[in-house]
C-alpha cells in the first residue's frame, strides 16, 4: 500500500505528495502526520501539492482538517505550490480552505513558517498576519 | 412587338414554375457543394419565387411597393448567408441562377418574345441580385464588427510592476466565460512569475454588477490559495455607489482607489517603501 512519506526539516515536517491521492491514502496520511507531529514535537507542517492535477472535495476537505488537526497538535499548516486549475476547482467547489495558509512555494512556505513559529516563541498564540496589516 | 405587356416575364415565369424550380434548386446546390440540404434550398428558392411572380404587372423596379415583401426575403437571405459563412459568389448565385435555370428552358423553345421576355428578367435579376448582395455585406460587416469586440475584450495581459508585483488591469465587460479566461491567465501568472501580489486593476470595467464581485471575489479566493493577496484597485466614484447599492460584500479584500494607492501598499507588504529624495 502507498504511503506519503514525511520528512523533518528542523522544527518542521515536508509531506509533498507526488502521487495522485486515493482516498485511502489520504486518510492515513492524516494518521501518520498527527503521530508524527506527537513523535517529533513539530511546530509547523509544510504540505506540497504542486504535483496534484486533480483535487476533490474529499481532499480539499482533508486538506482543512488535517491543518485543524496540526492547529491542535500546536504546528501551524501551509500548503504550499497549488496549482493554478486545482485553485479554480476549489473555489467552484466553494471549499476556500479557511484556517490554511498557503504559499506560492516550499521556499515561501518555510519562511512563512518560522516567521510564525519565532512570534509564537515569543508568547503570541498565532501567526500575525502582516497582510493585514496596512 | 410594343403589344408586348410589360410584365411578361411574370408570366414566363408563372407558366413553367414546376420546372424552373427545382432546376433553380440544383444549379445552387451544386455550387454550395452540399453545405445546404435539398429541402431547405427549395424553400427558400420557393419562396423567391412566389416573391417574383407576386408582382402586380409593373415588374421593372425592385423598389416599387409590390415587391416589399419580396425585397424582405432577399435580405434575409443575404443576412443568413454572411452569417452562414457563405463565400460572395456562393451567396449571390442563389439570386442569379434563376437565369440559368430560365435559360435552359428556353433554349428548347426557338421562341422569341420568351427570349425578349428573359431580358427583362435578366434585368430584374441582376438588381435583384445587387440588393441581396448589399445586405450580405453589411450583414458580413456586422460580424466582422463584433468579432473585432470580442476580440479587443478577450486579450487580458498580466503585467509585471515589480519583482513580485504583478498588475491585471480589466477592460470591458466580465462574464463568466471571460472572467474564467482572466482568473487562469492570473493565477498562471502568479505561479510562473512567484508573485505573492496581484492588482486587478478594474477602471476600465463598464459596471460592476453582483455577478462581475462574485467572478472577482473567486478570483481573489483562488489566489489566495496559491499563496497570493489580491488587491482591486481602480474603483470609480458610480462603481463604489452602486456596489454599496446592491449591498455587495467585499469582505476583508483590499480595494484601493487608484492603481499607485494599491501599487503603494503592495510594495509595503512585500517589505518595500517609495523614499522621496527631493
Amino acid at each position: 500500500m502507498e504511503r506519503i512519506p514525511i520528512l523533518r526539516i528542523g522544527n518542521m515536517l515536508l509531506v509533498s505528495i507526488q502521487v495522485d491521492l486515493q482516498d485511502h491514502t489520504a486518510l492515513m496520511l492524516q494518521d501518520d502526520l498527527s503521530n508524527r507531529i506527537v513523535e517529533t514535537g513539530a511546530k509547523g507542517v509544510l504540505i506540497d501539492i504542486s504535483a496534484l492535477e486533480i483535487v476533490d472535495s474529499f481532499i480539499g476537505r482533508m486538506i482543512s482538517t488535517t491543518a485543524a488537526v496540526s492547529r491542535v497538535l500546536d504546528a501551524e499548516t501551509v500548503v504550499v505550490g497549488m496549482q493554478p486549475a486545482v485553485a479554480i476547482t476549489l473555489v467552484e467547489l466553494g471549499l476556500t480552505l479557511s484556517g490554511v495558509r498557503t504559499a506560492l512555494d516550499v521556499d515561501r512556505g518555510i519562511r512563512l513558517l518560522s516567521r510564525g513559529i519565532d512570534d509564537r516563541a515569543r508568547g503570541g498564540d498565532v501567526i500575525r498576519d502582516d497582510y493585514l496589516a496596512e | 412587338m410594343s403589344s408586348q405587356p410589360e410584365n411578361d416575364w411574370i408570366d414566363l415565369l408563372r407558366d413553367s414554375r414546376d420546372e424552373v424550380i427545382p432546376a433553380w434548386t440544383s444549379v445552387v446546390e451544386a455550387t454550395l457543394a452540399g453545405r445546404m440540404t435539398t429541402s431547405e434550398l427549395t424553400n427558400d428558392i420557393r419562396e423567391i419565387f412566389d416573391g417574383l411572380t407576386a408582382g402586380d404587372g409593373r415588374g421593372s423596379d425592385i423598389r416599387a411597393a409590390a415587391y416589399d415583401g419580396l425585397r424582405a426575403l432577399v435580405a434575409d437571405l443575404g443576412r443568413t448567408r454572411a452569417r452562414q459563412g457563405f463565400s460572395p459568389t456562393e451567396a449571390a448565385v442563389s439570386i442569379f441562377a434563376l437565369k440559368t435555370a430560365v435559360l435552359e428552358l428556353l433554349e428548347n423553345r426557338a421562341d422569341l418574345a420568351a427570349y425578349q421576355a428573359f431580358a427583362k428578367l435578366s434585368r430584374f435579376v441582376d438588381d435583384l441580385g445587387l440588393y441581396m448582395f448589399e445586405t450580405y455585406a453589411s450583414a458580413r460587416e456586422t460580424v466582422i464588427a463584433q468579432q473585432a469586440e470580442s476580440l479587443l475584450e478577450l486579450s487580458t495581459p498580466v503585467v509585471k510592476l515589480w519583482d513580485g508585483i504583478v498588475a491585471l488591469p480589466l477592460v470591458g465587460t466580465l462574464d463568466s466565460a471571460r472572467t474564467q479566461v482572466v482568473m487562469e491567465a492570473l493565477l498562471q501568472a502568479l505561479v510562473d512569475t512567484g508573485s505573492e501580489h496581484a492588482i486587478i486593476d478594474i477602471t476600465g470595467v463598464a459596471a460592476v454588477d453582483t455577478q462581475v464581485a462574485q467572478h472577482l471575489l473567486k478570483t481573489v479566493q483562488a489566489a489566495r490559495l496559491l499563496g497570493a493577496e489580491c488587491i482591486v484597485s481602480g474603483i470609480r466614484p458610480q462603481i463604489a455607489q452602486t456596489v454599496v447599492a446592491l449591498g455587495i460584500e467585499f469582505g476583508d479584500i483590499h480595494t484601493k482607489a487608484s492603481l499607485s494607492d494599491a501599487m503603494l501598499l503592495a510594495m509595503r507588504r512585500s517589505g518595500l517603501d517609495v523614499v522621496s529624495r527631493a
